[in-house]
Order: structure tokens, then C-alpha cells, then sequence
């Protein structure tokens, strides 16, 4: 197989020139009047909503909406995004009270009144950017995955098709923020979170890992106790996770084995704890 | 139905948390005047709230407001106080915490960050909702016995309208007893591996299974419906006991 | 802190190595170096997992040979060289090939999950211009599972994260990079990184264009620091156009489809209905590289025979609901919220889209070293592997070769030499005065959003797919034009969080690319993969040969030279002779 590509082209030879320019106009969306949004414009110390006018566009989302008004009427609202196709999850914000991806959000779909603002379960930054490095000590304070055995491992997909869907968490955190522990009772030294939870859940899961992460998610950090399962944080999810059905509850149907099964724990007295690496929660 | 979805999601965040609190309320009301204040069995029927109590004699020390119900009640009464989802409503519906998920309502929440304590406390309670599952699967036997004690009688075969009722009860009070989050983990959930384990793989059929029956919010589903389906069931009871309607005979006896 | 009364004050931040860009390489980089106890600073202008790589979907290539036994290294190398049209760097590309199978399961080392196999090991699908099923992936997610499996490694250690910090410059001593001048964007305060080396990992520049799948992100702010202290460039002149991006809503044009759709069966139609692949490359059909697909999609379009938002259209509803939800899940949910379009129903309607840089930052392949002493680079922002056109799936082995090549060879470096890392005082400050210029600039002037989107659509109109001299040197005035004007970019706000001020740092970075861009274009006059020059008829046999090499020259401006590629040693050159056997 030599170079396959050259000359056997459709359009070899002589083709138009023109096709060197190519035209830039035509990929502007039809117009559709205008949309009003609120957004909040200040910092820590506060601020107030502001009221913005821009284009409507066809199949316009809140962050289309934001970055037209930055780039046409405030060049410094701060805003923070990345991909703008829901696979980052850079762009959460708070629209109309409800922690949003503002990427995903059509304008549309809203009726009345828009309003935008930052999350609230972390310190305001600016505008709509907020501090989320929290998220990033709560990550580091949890036990990685470990294991003893060497890669490439034989793992079947019946044993692990249940792990990808934590895996698919985009680190959005608007569970986080959704979440009334941390929103509103703020324990953030005691508590993980959701989005950690459903971290844990792959790890502990996971066939080939061998750590125990059941301490920590009791006492040491996680404080998976204080989660009272009132699923807000599945409802806002953006990629669909059901974080208290198939994160959270198992993870404290396992720290209820540890520490809250009387018959559990005699049965560990009796005949020891199952030392190997495929045996039930235990062992990791 | 999904219309019917949407529009649900447009009231107002206080509509849900109100609704469980009077349903739950109206249920509890009634369950308890029916135990105090009714028999338990008419004819080959015999009401869910009863279930095998129902000709149950206590005796004469005890007090006359302990009915021989309770001593079965207990079973799917802690079982559904400490289900994961019944755990959800009644915290976001009576404790309020939070009453819904949008930050207006969040800011509603009565306690301080102080007094909270979400399930490390009292509620650290809940962990023991496992063992309420193991008594319940006794329940469970029982209802389906007495769901073909209607159409098996003493007296021959029988199917009759009551017995629809008694058997789409059975039914519903299954779903909801085997969708048990509890149940998930311990049939396969704690597990790691399935296929590395002998018997792995059977387990991992059931899980998947209840894990089905479980999920995209069918533990709640199957919550409430068996709780209409034990309030209709018992309510039928009532009707063709007091004669206010005729129980209608599909095919009689012997047929 | 050091202050001084007319001073700006800044921080000082001192590493063993700083790595610039938290994406795929420069974690990879930041482990091999951390792991070995050196201490490690890592700069990203975003959140820590929010990097490029996380939009990569199909899967990592490489030649692991779990469900296509025959492939081998050999093979992959021999794809990988065809693909970029022989001008490649042959040895970057047999590392490449050699060393990703370890790399990848590296990554399950430490957590990452992949698709299996029935034998329950890692499966691997069909992909363009790769002969055998290849890449190894989980769903159309694989990006995600890559970097948050790296940055979880690397919470896991010692090094130091900055982030949503910007690099403005690299600092050089006696010859040497010793660190770097950077800001966070938060706050606007500045930080100088004393460092031994410094590993540039920052990625492409996709925002050249106006339709791209690339991030806001994706300014070539690496390529432009390497530029500014004398690194030598190559191949510049290589833009990859994916040859499926979204086209409709316009919010979201550009916006990637993943090759995984046609290595999974996707179809590929014109208006007419018909599979025009067969007039391009009968053989290969949808799977052909992704030159071919890309001008294949614009020509279609150009002849008139596109859809009715001027794309073509892409037909995946023969895997079904389940099939579609198991594979591509991604995708269903990306057509279902962003176009109200459900994919299991109904075809997709396409159009190539700007995607991958395949030039950059020249290194040694042994240790990624560029030209000069201090500086590695790794990643999309390093040039070489991938020659004229990448192949799909190659850019994140890439990053995982090179960006533990880059570690390992920062390291060595480290080891060996004993530098002084002090910057001259009056070099910092003239600096910080550059960079906060816009910010102080009373009178009213050029707004850097607009700039930048005036530049975006030159660039779209005159550098795109297909090129001719007029054009090119039509827009290269017009570039030329933009870059006087950039001088005169003000943004209102503080340094607080401010994004005017922060695009005012990237449309310089911009600009200069496109000028180099549209330079190197104008000197390619060939066909050659991804550099398509409608007023030549091939590809030429003499700039086969070479690689156009690009420097900052005496007075600044960009300097060029044709470098001849050295011959491929006999046991490479004889893979292709055997194979034509």
C-alpha cells in the first residue's frame, strides 16, 4: 500500500481556486430577537444582579448567552468554562436557584425571568466563578487506588460494567453544591461529598483494589453519615449518575457491615476477616 | 406520562414535601383505627394489616389497647421507617431537611449546621434496616399464604374479585420487599468480584435483578404502590364485610 | 513577597522542574518526575482535570494485540508513518509504537478502567487508518478516564498544583530556561517559578479558528514561550481538520463527533443519499485517515450536495438505542441536549472542524528536549511523531510516551547540571509591565475579543483545508494587519478574575501563530496530508524530504529553513520493503 490518497481524490486536477476561500458567514444562527438574563457582577465581599440584554439564537444555551454579553458589553464578567459539550464540567453556576451547566442549558427553556449566579456551597471568587479547590484537598485525602497485582489484569466485564458509571463523574461539582450538608450546614472538614462518594464507590469496587477505605468514610473525612439520602445531588447530575442509589447507599450498606451489623461482627470474630482480594467489601 | 412528570416539576418545591406528609399521615391514621377497632378476617379474606395475627387471642393481662396486629406490625413498620427511600421523604417531608432542592427551599431548612446531624446520631438507627428486611421476607410468606388461602379454601376453589386484590397486593408488597436496597448489597452488591467467587455468578444474576427492580427510582415506586394496594386491599375488606358492596364471584367454587 | 515601592511584587515559587499544562503529558511528565522524589510544579490555565485531553473520545492507540493478535509495534509504526506522509520524525514514531502498550497498562495500574474483552482484557476497536482494531477505550469517554486516572495519580504525591494560572514567559539565563513568569488568573498576582526545567506541555492552538473542537484553552500559549526563547518549530504548517464536527445549533459548530461513530459502522452520506466515500478511498470507505474523510466532507459540501445546514450527513442508526447507549453514549446525550436530535433515530448532519495541531515545539525523541537547554516539551504542543496527519488515537499514547519521555529527561537534565536559577530584577519587571500594559491603557482601544474573533475568521477564510498562494498571502496581510493592531488592545476591569485581560495575553499567542502558519503554508507548495494546496497538483518527491523549521530570527521576525529528514535507518526502511513484497 503506497500512498493510497494522492490522485485518486474525485475532484484531482484542476479544481476551483475558490474553494481556497472558504466562506466564514453562514454559520451564524438565525436570530430570534433577544433574551434577558440577571447575572450576578461582584466578588467576595458582594454584589448585586445585573440585568443584560443580548441576542437570541437558535438553539442558544446560558453559556452562549453569557460569553455573547462578555464579549459585547463586559469584557471582564468572569466565567469560568472549558469544552462547552458537557464533558468538562467547567461551566456550573446556579440558574434560577438550580446548580446548572450552563453549557447544556438551553435559553429556550426557560420561562421569565434568568437568573444567574455562582455556586454557593463555595466562596464567590468573581461574578460566577467560585472556589472550588476544596474538592481537589478532599480528593488528595482519599486512599488512591492500590493494588498489589500487575497490570495487565484479566478483568471480565460482568465484574466491572457497574463501575463505569462513576466512572463517567465529569467533576462538575454541582452535587457538591446541591448538596444541603455542605450548602447549607457547610461540614466541610467532616464531609466528602457526593462527588467523593461516588469516587469510593468505583474504588471500593473495584475488582483488583485493595485498600479499605470504610474508616475513612465513617469518621476519617468522609462523614458518609451525614448524608440523610435526600437525593438532590442525583437530581442535578449531569451525566446521569444516580449517586444515592448506586454511590452512597452501597457505600453505607458497606460501613453498616463494618461497624453496625452485630452479626457481621461476630461472624468476623469467629472465623476472621477474609483475607483475599475478591471476597466482599472487606476486602476492598 | 411524562407530561404528566413535567407538570409536576413546575408546582411550587412545597407541593411534594406537604403531599407525603398527608398521605403518610392519612395511612398511619387509618392503619392504626383499623387494628385498634376492627376484626381481621371476613370469610376466606383476611386483611394485610392483620396477616396471620388475624385470629390471633391475646391474653386477658394485656391491655386492650395492644391488638394481636402489633405484634406482627412491627416487622413492616420498622421496615418501611427505615428504607432508604421512606427515609428520603419523610426527611425532606416532615424534618425538612432540605424540604426540596432548589436554594430557596434549602434556605428553609429549620436546623442550624450545628444541630445537624443527619444520620450519626438518632438516625444512625437506620443501619439496622437490613435486619428488618430479613423479618420481612417472614411478612411476605405470610401475605402470599393468605393471597391463596382466598382462592384455596377450605371449601374448594374460588376466584373471586377480593382475590385480585389480595394477590395484586402480594405482588406489589414483593416488589417493593425484593427491591430493598439492603438486599442489593447483600446479595451482590458487597461483592467485588463475581466471577473470582464460587457462586459469584448466580449472585451477580440475582443483583442485577433486584438491581433492576431497584433502580430509576422503582424502590420508590413499589414503595407506594403496595402502600395503596394494603389501604385498597383492606379498605375491599371493609366494604364486603359491612356489605356495602357484593365481592363478585369470577369462577365459583369447584368451577 | 518581595516588595518594593515602584516595583510590582510577586511571589517566588522554586521546583525542580515546572511543567506547563495539566493536560495528558504534563501529568504524565509531573508523575515520572515526582515519583522520583524531585519537587514538581505544575501550571494549568483551568482546573486540574479540566485539560483537552479530557474531550478525547475514541480511545488511546495502541498496538496491544488483544483482539487483532497479528498487530504488533511494527505495524503501528508503519501506519503511523504513512498517515503523516513520511515527513514524521521515523524514531519519535517507533518509540511511539514500541513503548505505548506499557504505557497503557500503566494507566490500569493505577485505576483506569477500560472496555473488555470475552477473555477479560482490554478491548480495542477499529479506527481510521489504523490496520488493525486498536484502540484500546471505555465508550466514547476515554479522555476522561485518562486524566482523571493521571490527576488522581498525581494528587497522590508531592507536586504542587497551580491552577487556573497563566505563563506570560519563559525566563532564561546564560542560554539556559530557569523558570517562568506567571499570574493567577484569580487574583491577578503575579508568580515567578524559579526551576531547574521546564516541560511545555500546553497543547495546540485549535482557537485560531473559528470552528474548532478545541477549548477556549487551546491558544498555543506553549509553542509561542518556546518561540520567544529560541526553540526551534517544525512542521507548523500541518493543521489537522477532524472531518466530523457538529454544524448545527450554531453554539455549538465545531464541537468534535468522535471518529468512534465510523469505527463503530458509521455511515457517511451526502444529500443525495449516497456514500461518496467510494469516489475518495473505495477502499478504506469511512475508515480511511482523516485527511482524506475531512476533504472528502468539504468537497461534497462545496459541490453542493450537503445537508441543510451545510454539512453531510452521518448515519449511526443501525446499532440501535442499545448498541448506541453501550458505545457511544456520549454522543447520544450531545446530539439529544445540544440539537434536539436523537441519533438512534435519525442521521447526524457533519462538517470537518479545526482539531489537532500536528506541528510544534521540535524535541529530541530520546528525551523531548527542544533546542534549547532547559526546555522539553511533550504533547500536542511538541511536533514530529504525527508528520503531515495524525491518526486517531495516536495523540493519547502520544501523550503518555512523551510526557513520561519528558519527565524522565527534565530529570536527567536535572541531574547533571547545577545552574543558578536568579533572574535579573529589571527582566522580571519589564515583564510585569508588558503584561499588565493592557490593563492601563486610559484611552479606549482595540477590543482583544474582537481581535481575537477577526483573526478566527481570516484564518477560516484564507488557511483553511484547502489553500492557494492568492488567498494565503491575502490573509497573511491581513494577520500582518492584526498584529499591528494588537498593540493597541485595552481591556477595562481589574486584574481580578478578569477574562478581557486574560484573552489579551492569548490574541498576542494567536497571531503569532497565524503568521507562522500561514508563512510555512505559503512555503509548502505540495499536497501533502493536511496541508492541501490547490495551485500544486501532488505531492512534491524533493519536500518529501523536508521539514520546514522555524525560528525567532535576529530581528524577531519568522524565520524559515528546509531541513532535509534524515534517511530511516535499515531496520525501519525495511519494515516497508518487506511489506511491499
Amino acid at each position: 500500500m503506497s500512498e493510497s490518497t494522492n490522485g485518486t481524490n474525485g475532484t484531482n486536477g484542476r479544481e476551483d481556486q475558490s474553494l481556497a476561500y472558504a466562506p466564514v458567514a453562514g454559520t451564524e444562527g438565525a436570530k430570534r430577537g433577544t433574551t434577558k438574563l440577571k447575572i450576578f457582577r461582584g466578588d467576595a465581599e458582594g454584589g448585586e444582579f445585573v440585568e443584560y440584554e443580548t441576542d437570541m439564537i437558535e438553539g442558544m444555551v446560558v453559556l452562549d448567552a453569557v460569553l455573547n454579553i462578555q464579549a459585547e458589553q463586559a469584557p471582564d464578567l468572569a466565567v469560568r468554562w472549558n469544552c462547552k459539550a458537557a464533558h468538562c464540567g467547567s461551566c456550573s453556576a446556579e440558574v434560577n436557584g438550580r446548580p446548572t451547566l450552563m453549557c447544556k442549558q438551553r435559553v429556550n427553556e426557560y420561562e421569565g425571568e434568568i437568573r444567574v449566579q455562582p455556586m454557593q456551597a463555595f466562596p464567590v471568587i468573581k461574578d460566577l466563578v467560585s472556589d472550588v479547590s476544596w474538592n481537589y484537598e478532599v480528593s488528595r485525602s482519599m486512599t488512591p487506588f492500590t493494588t498489589s497485582q500487575q497490570a495487565p489484569f484479566t478483568m471480565y466485564e460482568e465484574d466491572v460494567e457497574r463501575l463505569y458509571e462513576p466512572k463517567s463523574c465529569i467533576e462538575c461539582f454541582m452535587c457538591q453544591d446541591v448538596c444541603h450538608v455542605l450548602r447549607t450546614h457547610h461540614k466541610h472538614p467532616e464531609f466528602a461529598g457526593p462527588r467523593f462518594f461516588v469516587r469510593g464507590q468505583w474504588l471500593e469496587m473495584h475488582p483488583m483494589d485493595e485498600a479499605n477505605r470504610l474508616e475513612y468514610l465513617k469518621d476519617g473525612g468522609g462523614g458518609i453519615g451525614y448524608c440523610n439520602i435526600t437525593k438532590c445531588c442525583t437530581e442535578v447530575c449531569p451525566v446521569g449518575i444516580k449517586i444515592t442509589d448506586n454511590s452512597i447507599i452501597p457505600l453505607k450498606e458497606r460501613v453498616a457491615d463494618e461497624y453496625y451489623d452485630p452479626a457481621k461482627w461476630l461472624m468476623r470474630k469467629i472465623r476472621g476477616r477474609k483475607g483475599s482480594r475478591n471476597g466482599s467489601s472487606n476486602g476492598g | 406520562m411524562s407530561a404528566i412528570a413535567a407538570a409536576w416539576k413546575r408546582l411550587p418545591w412545597w407541593v411534594e414535601p406537604m403531599t407525603v406528609v398527608f398521605v403518610l399521615t392519612a395511612f398511619g391514621l387509618y392503619s392504626f383505627a383499623v387494628i385498634v377497632l376492627y376484626q381481621g378476617q371476613y370469610e376466606q379474606y383476611i386483611s394485610p394489616f392483620f396477616s396471620f395475627t388475624a385470629t390471633m387471642e391475646l391474653p386477658g393481662w394485656v391491655p386492650g389497647f395492644i391488638t394481636a396486629p402489633m405484634l406482627l406490625l412491627w416487622i413492616p413498620l420498622g421496615f418501611r421507617a427505615t428504607c432508604y427511600y421512606y427515609r428520603k421523604a419523610y426527611y425532606r417531608a416532615f424534618f425538612w431537611d432540605p424540604p426540596a432542592c432548589q436554594s430557596k427551599a434549602q434556605q428553609r431548612e429549620p436546623r442550624s449546621p450545628e444541630n445537624y446531624n443527619g444520620e450519626r446520631a438518632l438516625f444512625v438507627l437506620n443501619n439496622v434496616h437490613r435486619y428488618f428486611f430479613y423479618a420481612s421476607i417472614f411478612v411476605v410468606a405470610f401475605l402470599w399464604y393468605e393471597a391463596f388461602y382466598t382462592v384455596f379454601t377450605p371449601d374448594g376453589f374460588q376466584i373471586a374479585v377480593g382475590s385480585l386484590f389480595w394477590f395484586v397486593n402480594i405482588i406489589l408488597v414483593s416488589a417493593y420487599t425484593f427491591s430493598c436496597h439492603s438486599f442489593r448489597h447483600l446479595i451482590g452488591g458487597n461483592m467485588d468480584c463475581y466471577s473470582c467467587n464460587r457462586g459469584g455468578n448466580i449472585r451477580r444474576k440475582i443483583y442485577s435483578g433486584v438491581s433492576r427492580l431497584n433502580e430509576n427510582g422503582g424502590h420508590a415506586r413499589w414503595a407506594w404502590l403496595s402502600l395503596f394496594s394494603l389501604l385498597l386491599t383492606d379498605i375491599y375488606l371493609r366494604f364486603i364485610a359491612a356489605g356495602v358492596i357484593q365481592d363478585y364471584v369470577l369462577i365459583p367454587f369447584g368451577g | 513577597m518581595e516588595t518594593n515601592g515602584t516595583r510590582e511584587n510577586y511571589e517566588v515559587r522554586e521546583h525542580d522542574v515546572l511543567i506547563i499544562g495539566a493536560g495528558g503529558a504534563g501529568l504524565r511528565a509531573a508523575i515520572s518526575a515526582a515519583e522520583r522524589g524531585f519537587s514538581v510544579g505544575i501550571v494549568t490555565k483551568s482546573l486540574l482535570g479540566k485539560a483537552h485531553t479530557v474531550m478525547a473520545e475514541g480511545g488511546i492507540a495502541t498496538a496491544l494485540g488483544n483482539v487483532d493478535p497479528e498487530d504488533g509495534w511494527r505495524t503501528h509504526f508503519m501506519d503511523t508513518m504513512k498517515s503523516g506522509k513520511f515527513i514524521n520524525n521515523w524514531r519519535m514514531a517507533e518509540i511511539h509504537a514500541k513503548e505505548s502498550p506499557d504505557r497503557v497498562y500503566e494507566l490500569e495500574q493505577w485505576g483506569a478502567l477500560f472496555n473488555r474483552t470475552p477473555e477479560g482484557k482490554i478491548s480495542q476497536r477499529p479506527f481510521g487508518g489504523h490496520t488493525y482494531r486498536r484502540l484500546a477505550h471505555i465508550g466514547d469517554r476515554t479522555g476522561l478516564e485518562m486524566i482523571r486516572t493521571l490527576q488522581e495519580k498525581v494528587l497522590a504525591t508531592d507536586a504542587e498544583v497551580f491552577m487556573e494560572t497563566t505563563v506570560t514567559k519563559l525566563l532564561k539565563k546564560d542560554g539556559r530556561v530557569v523558570g517562568a513568569l506567571a499570574y493567577t488568573r484569580e487574583s491577578g498576582k503575579f508568580i515567578h517559578f524559579k526551576a531547574k526545567a521546564v516541560v511545555m506541555a500546553t497543547g495546540g492552538w485549535g482557537k485560531i479558528f473559528k470552528v474548532t473542537s478545541n477549548s477556549w484553552e487551546g491558544t498555543g500559549d506553549g509553542v509561542i514561550l518556546s518561540y520567544d526563547v529560541g526553540a526551534e518549530l517544525v512542521d507548523m504548517e500541518m493543521m489537522q481538520f477532524h472531518p466530523t464536527g457538529m454544524v448545527w445549533p450554531p453554539g455549538v459548530r465545531g464541537l468534535l463527533v468522535t471518529e468512534g461513530v465510523r469505527g463503530e459502522g458509521g455511515l457517511l452520506r451526502n444529500a443525495e443519499g449516497r456514500r461518496y466515500m467510494e469516489d475518495y478511498d473505495p477502499e478504506k470507505m469511512e475508515l480511511s485517515t482523516r485527511d482524506v474523510v475531512a476533504r472528502a466532507n468539504y468537497t461534497e459540501v462545496q459541490a453542493g450536495r450537503g445537508s441543510e445546514h451545510g454539512g453531510v450527513y452521518l448515519d449511526i442508526t443501525h446499532l440501535g438505542y442499545e448498541g448506541i447507549m453501550k458505545k457511544l453514549p456520549t454522543m447520544y446525550h450531545q446530539f439529544k441536549n445540544l440539537a434536539d436530535i436523537d441519533i438512534s433515530e435519525e442521521p447526524m448532519e457533519v462538517f470537518p472542524t479545526v482539531h489537532y495541531t500536528m506541528g510544534g515545539v521540535k524535541v529530541d525523541p530520546e528525551t523531548c528536549a527542544s533546542t534549547v537547554p532547559g526546555l522539553f516539551a511533550a504533547g500536542e504542543v511538541a511536533g514530529g511523531l504525527h508528520g503531515a496527519n495524525r491518526l486517531g488515537g495516536n495523540s493519547l499514547s502520544d501523550l503518555l510516551v512523551f510526557g513520561k519521555r519528558a519527565g524522565d529527561g527534565a530529570m536527567a537534565y536535572i541531574e547533571e547540571s547545577t545552574h543558578s536559577v536568579d533572574i535579573d530584577e529589571a527582566d522580571l519587571q519589564a515583564e510585569l509591565r508588558r503584561v499588565l500594559e493592557p490593563l492601563e491603557k486610559k484611552e479606549e482601544g482595540e477590543s482583544p475579543y474582537l481581535l481575537q474573533q477577526e483573526l478566527q475568521e481570516v484564518m477560516m477564510e484564507h488557511a483553511n483545508m484547502m489553500r492557494n498562494e492568492d488567498s494565503l498571502k491575502e490573509g497573511l496581510g491581513k494577520v500582518l494587519g492584526l498584529k499591528d493592531r494588537m498593540e493597541k488592545i485595552s481591556v477595562p476591569g481589574s486584574r481580578l478574575f478578569n477574562p478581557g485581560w486574560h484573552t489579551a495575553q492569548d490574541v498576542r499567542y494567536l497571531i503569532t501563530i497565524s503568521e507562522i502558519i500561514v508563512r510555512t503554508a505559503l512555503e509548502r507548495r505540495e499536497r501533502r496530508g493536511a496541508q492541501w494546496r490547490l495551485d500544486y497538483d501532488g505531492p512534491d518527491e524533493d519536500l518529501g524530504k523536508i521539514n520546514f523549521i522555524v525560528t525567532r530570527d535576529a530581528q524577531g521576525e519568522v524565520g524559515i529553513e528546509r531541513r532535509e529528514i534524515e534517511p530511516m535507518p535499515g531496520h525501519l526502511a525495511d519494515l516497508f520493503e518487506e511489506a511491499k513484497v
